[in-house]
């Protein structure tokens, strides 16, 4: 299936067009493909990531939080949390870096259609999501209820505020919440997993996707059980210290399943049948 | 036996000069970084091949080199805006024809485990098809298995001819060469003669008593279910390893393991991305940017050795095993630690 003429190593080389700083260490980069003839043919899934390449210093891995529909660019949120992330944050618009996208599978949308919707997140970990939420709402009559739980420590760590009206406007059932009272805050106080267990939301004809830190995973998962949602109801992405991206390196391997190839998408029944390494 | 030529062993070093005028021509060397060490290295006039005993370290260098650029990269100043800077950047360069000479079955099995990494995945990967392409693998019998060797272990066998393009068979005073791939017919005709019915004769006696040795007594197929089994009894793996010093010696010599690491290294405005053997002994293999690891324990690392070559490699392509039975993380390993007793010990004591 592979054309040997294409170098799966080699970046494409892309501008930066717009960076929007979303918090105090995470800034969210559209970026377009310098060949132009590349960029309106570039498509993707919800849920495939991408490489982003600082020439010199190196390369990590990102989710396209941007849904397919957006032909204008491809949206990455980063964190600053090492050496590539850190440079990241140093671009300016116009500047020049290498993308090696789409890489992994994206979410099952087979298991979505007709579905309620249930997205629970917790900081960063609304990017892959915000992907797969803005393409049901381009959508939205495949799916039933939409309803999004996310969370962050303070008003100041949510991503992507300035587009919640559009959220809702476009369907979306959208609870936020902060983990303690601030000045000015009008929506939800608590944890994640406990705003998720008032909301109640119920397992019939229901998909949840979660992503966030592991401890918010790990309670949400506990209450989605204690609600009813079965294995094949849940999905979640996973992450890994990734290299080549595409099955090769050895490095993100999880048993016998390689993260940057069978995932990073993944329901919590495949979960459970893997080796207990993650 | 079809296709045969005799070389004896005097005529061999200029055969080898000759060819090396053609495409790169590796054989086992001792190259002097370490006094007793063999290792592949481009064959020079005056060089002495050693082919009694296998080489130190694997000959898979020669097709994924220990490090490699896969592409270099250039800042430049944008000529459409003089406030910016542009990249550019240049592919992979042509790659020579080369022969790996002396090589031994388990060191072409082990190209057989790189060919489905490399070549069979989601996407090939282009340095090493390239090589791959162009490289004929001239195959040692292995008259010599020593204490450490298990190829029959594994499936395989000192007279495995499988993915080799030449087999040679050493007989008295030099070898009978027979081509089993269209790339060895094609050079097999620069390797003396062809063989007359005495040596013939004698090669077929050798290949029989070769083909009769069993290398390794115990079987290490089939281990995956014990192993997934075993795979939470920390005791059982903290117990096996605790002698491991994480060197990475293993896997350095190892020829089935493969995986690597990709940095950029840039001097200035330019420089490159490079490909890099590494090792997942180490601690910061797996290591993420946030502080976490998934293998932070020596155990873990080393239970995931033991798994990708004999449970996760198996499951992942139809069965085959990531061991050649070599031998060299036994022999070369600073304090003898020993797969093979691992791997029995998983499946003999499977159901404690």
């Amino acid at each position: 299936m592979c054309d040997t003429t294409i170098n799966p190593y080699l970046p494409e080389l892309a501008t930066v067009k717009e960076i929007i700083e979303e918090t105090h260490n995470i800034k969210t980069f559209r970026i377009v493909l310098n060949d132009a003839e590349k960029m309106k043919n570039f498509t993707f899934e919800s849920g495939q990531v991408g490489q982003l390449s600082i020439f010199g210093v190196g390369e990590s891995t990102f989710v396209i939080n941007s849904p397919p529909s957006e032909k204008d660019y491809l949206q990455f949120s980063v964190m600053r949390t090492g050496e590539v992330t850190q440079r990241l944050h140093q671009l300016n618009e116009g500047d020049q870096i290498g993308v090696r996208a789409p890489l992994g599978k994206g979410f099952p949308l087979g298991l979505l259609k007709g579905k309620d919707l249930l997205f629970i997140g917790g900081g960063i970990g609304m990017a892959p999501m915000r992907t797969l939420l803005l393409h049901t709402l381009d959508h939205r009559s495949d799916y039933g209820n939409i309803k999004v739980i996310y969370g962050a420590r303070t008003p100041q760590d949510l991503c992507y505020g300035y587009e919640f009206d559009k959220w809702r406007e476009g369907g979306a059932d959208l609870v936020l919440t902060i983990d303690s009272e601030a000045a000015g805050w009008t929506e939800r106080v608590g944890f994640v997993p406990t705003v998720l267990k008032e909301e109640k939301p119920s397992p019939d004809n229901s998909v949840a996707v979660t992503c966030g830190p592991p401890i918010m995973i790990k309670f949400v998962l506990q209450g989605l059980k204690e609600m009813g949602f079965a294995d094949n109801q849940i999905l979640t992405t996973l992450e890994k210290r990734m290299k080549c991206g595409i099955g090769i390196c050895g490095r993100c391997n999880i048993g016998s399943k390689y993260v940057c190839v069978d995932g990073p998408a993944f329901t919590y029944d495949q979960l459970k049948d893997m080796l207990p390494e993650l | 036996m079809t296709e045969c030529y005799y070389i004896s062993q005097n005529e061999l070093p200029a055969v080898l000069e000759t060819v090396s005028g053609l495409m790169d021509v590796w054989v086992p060397l001792k190259t002097g970084t370490h006094k007793t060490a063999i290792e592949f290295a481009p064959f020079t006039p005056g060089c002495r091949p050693i082919f009694d005993r296998q080489s130190t370290s694997s000959p898979k260098s020669v097709l994924f080199p220990q490090s490699e650029t896969l592409f270099k990269f250039r800042y430049l100043k944008d000529e459409s805006d003089p406030t910016r800077q542009t990249v550019a950047l240049t592919d992979l360069e042509e790659i020579r024809p080369a022969l790996v000479f002396g090589l031994r079955p388990c060191d072409a099995r082990g190209f057989l485990v790189f060919d489905k990494v490399f070549l069979d995945g989601i996407a090939k990967d282009p340095y090493y098809a390239k090589r791959r392409e162009k490289t004929v693998l001239a195959t040692l019998a292995c008259k010599t298995p020593d204490s450490a060797c298990f190829c029959s272990s594994v499936g395989s066998g000192p007279g495995d001819r499988q993915n080799s393009d030449l087999w040679i068979i050493p007989i008295d005073d030099g070898f009978v060469i027979e081509a089993l791939t269209e790339k060895g017919r094609e050079v097999l005709p620069r390797f003396g003669k062809p063989a007359g019915e005495s040596q013939i004769k004698q090669a077929e006696k050798v290949q029989k008593h070769i083909d009769g040795l069993t290398v390794g007594k115990a079987d290490l197929t089939g281990a995956g279910s014990e192993f997934t089994r075993r795979f939470t009894d920390t005791e059982f793996w903290r117990d096996q390893v605790s002698k491991c010093l994480s060197c990475g010696m293993c896997t350095f010599n190892c020829p089935t393991c493969y995986c690597f690491n990709i940095t950029d290294d840039a001097h200035g405005l330019e420089g490159e991305r490079l490909r890099s053997w590494d090792s997942c002994m180490f601690n910061h293999y797996t290591r993420e940017a946030s502080g976490h690891n998934p293998r932070p324990e020596k155990y873990e690392r080393f239970r995931n050795r033991v798994g990708h070559k004999f449970s996760y490699f198996p499951e992942r392509y139809d069965g085959m095993m990531a061991c050649c039975g070599c031998g060299r993380c036994i022999r070369n390993c600073p304090v003898s630690m020993d797969i093979r007793q691992i791997v029995r010990s998983l499946k003999e004591n499977a159901d404690v």
